[in-house]
């Protein structure tokens, strides 16, 4: 049991190192998130926050949403590829054939990918602190709780995606096919209700739709139970997700 | 080369594997004893990785037995794992992990590890715990991936093609490695499709092609059964060396070719009337050399077709 949990802790240690030496993958998933917050939120700024009248902005908690979501998304695109590419040089199974278990292997991703959107989440609220509602306390533990379990739910549609694609070459464009436009269907800019009824399903049938309805919540410091809806949509997503990916997932 | 006492510490019974409608794996069985190096060769592609990644559980046989020092690979996965040393095929570490990080990563995940440091000086690559994965050669790669196979002080190696790729110099080197391995009273069992390297390294090799075993034996056991004829190409000026060898039983054939007689005979048993003839004959001979078929021959023999293709 310790050892496993040891085995655990060093791999999702050495996993971040590694992670962090990819100046790519840490431009797309930490850089580019933030910087289009503040970008936007410098540039829209004051008519995003609603700050005059002292309410919290509906536009500015939208940004604040997209973000973490961008921010969701892109660990999800760096685990596909990760994935993929640990695959296809034979790294899981190198890992595979010590006393880690195979759970092990993935959770360790799993975490580094979590710590990442906790650490950019931050980053960004804490930059982007002057665009965002001003005299209205933000609930941020609710906020980032909120995008830490959504960001499970997707990831575990992202362990889908890099069980079927093919090569490592295919994980990106594929994971960029699958995952934006749900972003596009998921209420952020359309409400859902005003949307076609076969759209409305098809967004009911992703975590993103859920996660953007948790995420506005936990902004407007909802309660969690006022949630329940969203938080069963992303298991529910999650369960499926897992049972498949414990189906065809394949380690090399 | 009888072991009837050594201990079986892999066991291999009737195992099948089929990929589609390929049968890679078709009936094998076999058993490594305790302190031997144990080749699986054949080409490319006789299903001698497919057995390999059955016994080291990473692969589950469609039907058969195995068992590692007693240990069921599926069943007794996290058990096994802390027991064995494994080189894979073609494997490959995170691009930016360095040595060091491997060998800690790797230490931190046996009970009781040897200094992977010692290792890595033990096998040449002493200077490169600073050095990405992706920065070291092929050869150094190979020490690296020998090094955490050995990180849990293993009592089975497994290896998997541990020299293709690798230069003559290279692979003479990992091969002095692997006789260490054993020294350390450690089995292994590897693959290989160089007959030269099986030659040279293992104490028995099971021939395996299109999925089956052909046939089991210390190589040379394989040559003498398979291959026995033997050429002996003898150095003298005698003229009356021709007919005087030719008389010798066993001897197929005696030809004068240049400086040499060129004895042809269909077994080993032949090289003592050899010799009693050159004596009795007071035959003066100035070269004697014999040409023992290889276990290229062999397996060309057994299969009908070379291990090349």
């Amino acid at each position: 049991m310790t050892t496993r949990f040891r085995g655990l802790l060093s791999l999702t240690w050495l996993e971040t190192k590694v992670f962090l030496r990819e100046p790519l993958g840490v431009i797309g998933s930490v850089f580019v998130p933030v910087f289009l917050f503040v970008i936007i939120g410098r540039v829209f700024g004051d008519e995003l926050t609603g700050a005059d009248e002292g309410q919290r902005g509906l536009v500015g908690v939208d940004l604040a949403v997209f973000a973490a979501l961008l921010i969701a998304i892109s660990a999800v695109l760096s685990l596909i590829t990760i994935i993929s590419i640990y695959r296809e040089g034979g790294i899981l199974k190198r890992l595979r054939a010590t006393p880690l278990r195979p759970l092990t292997i993935l959770s360790a991703h799993v975490l580094v990918k979590l710590m990442f959107t906790a650490v950019t989440l931050a980053l960004m609220l804490l930059l982007g602190r002057r665009y965002l509602p001003v005299d209205v306390p933000i609930p941020w533990v609710a906020f980032t709780a909120a995008t830490v379990i959504s960001t499970v739910s997707i990831l575990s549609m992202g362990f889908v995606l890099a069980s079927v694609v093919p090569t490592a070459r295919f994980a990106q464009p594929v994971g960029t096919i699958v995952l934006y436009p749900m972003v596009g269907i998921s209420g952020l800019f359309v409400p859902l209700d005003q949307m076609a009824v076969p759209i409305q399903l098809l967004a009911r049938l992703t975590p993103v739709s859920y996660a953007v309805s948790l995420m506005r919540g936990a902004w407007h410091g909802d309660s969690w139970l006022a949630h329940w809806g969203d938080l069963a949509g992303l298991a529910a997503v999650f369960a499926v997700c897992t049972l498949l990916s414990a189906r065809w997932f394949r380690w090399e | 080369m009888e072991r009837m006492s050594a201990r079986a510490v892999v066991e291999a019974a009737g195992l099948f594997k089929t990929y589609g409608t390929t049968r890679a794996v078709d009936d094998v069985s076999f058993q490594v004893y305790d302190g031997e190096i144990f080749g699986l060769i054949g080409p490319n592609g006789a299903g001698k990785t497919t057995t390999m990644e059955c016994i080291e559980g990473l692969r589950s046989p469609d039907a058969g037995r195995i068992a590692v020092l007693g240990l069921d690979p599926f069943r007794d996965a996290v058990a096994l794992q802390t027991r064995i040393g494994v080189q894979l095929q073609e494997a490959q570490l995170q691009k930016r992990i360095r040595v060091r990080e491997a060998v800690s990563l790797w230490s931190s995940l046996y009970p009781r590890p040897v200094d992977g440091f010692r290792l890595l000086e033990q096998l040449g690559i002493g200077g490169k715990e600073d050095a990405w994965f992706m920065t070291l050669s092929g050869g150094q790669k190979q020490r690296l991936f020998i090094a955490l196979a050995l990180i849990n002080d293993p009592e089975v190696v497994f290896l998997d093609e541990l020299t293709t790729g690798l230069d003559p110099q290279a692979r003479r080197a990992i091969w002095e490695l692997v006789r260490g391995i054993r020294e350390r009273g450690k089995t292994v069992l590897l693959t290989t499709h160089l007959m030269e390297e099986a030659e040279r390294l293992c104490d028995r090799v099971a021939i395996i092609d299109h999925g089956r075993i052909v046939d089991i034996d210390a190589p040379a056991g394989l040559v003498r059964r398979h291959c026995p004829e033997r050429t002996v190409v003898i150095e003298s000026a005698d003229d009356g060396a021709v007919d005087a060898l030719r008389r010798v039983p066993g001897v197929d054939s005696a030809v004068r070719d240049g400086s040499n007689v060129v004895l042809r005979a269909r077994s080993v048993d032949v090289m003592t009337g050899v010799i009693e003839a050159l004596a009795e004959h007071r035959i003066a001979v100035t070269d004697f050399q014999t040409f023992v078929p290889t276990l290229e021959d062999v397996f060309l023999e057994l299969t009908g077709h070379s291990v090349r293709q």
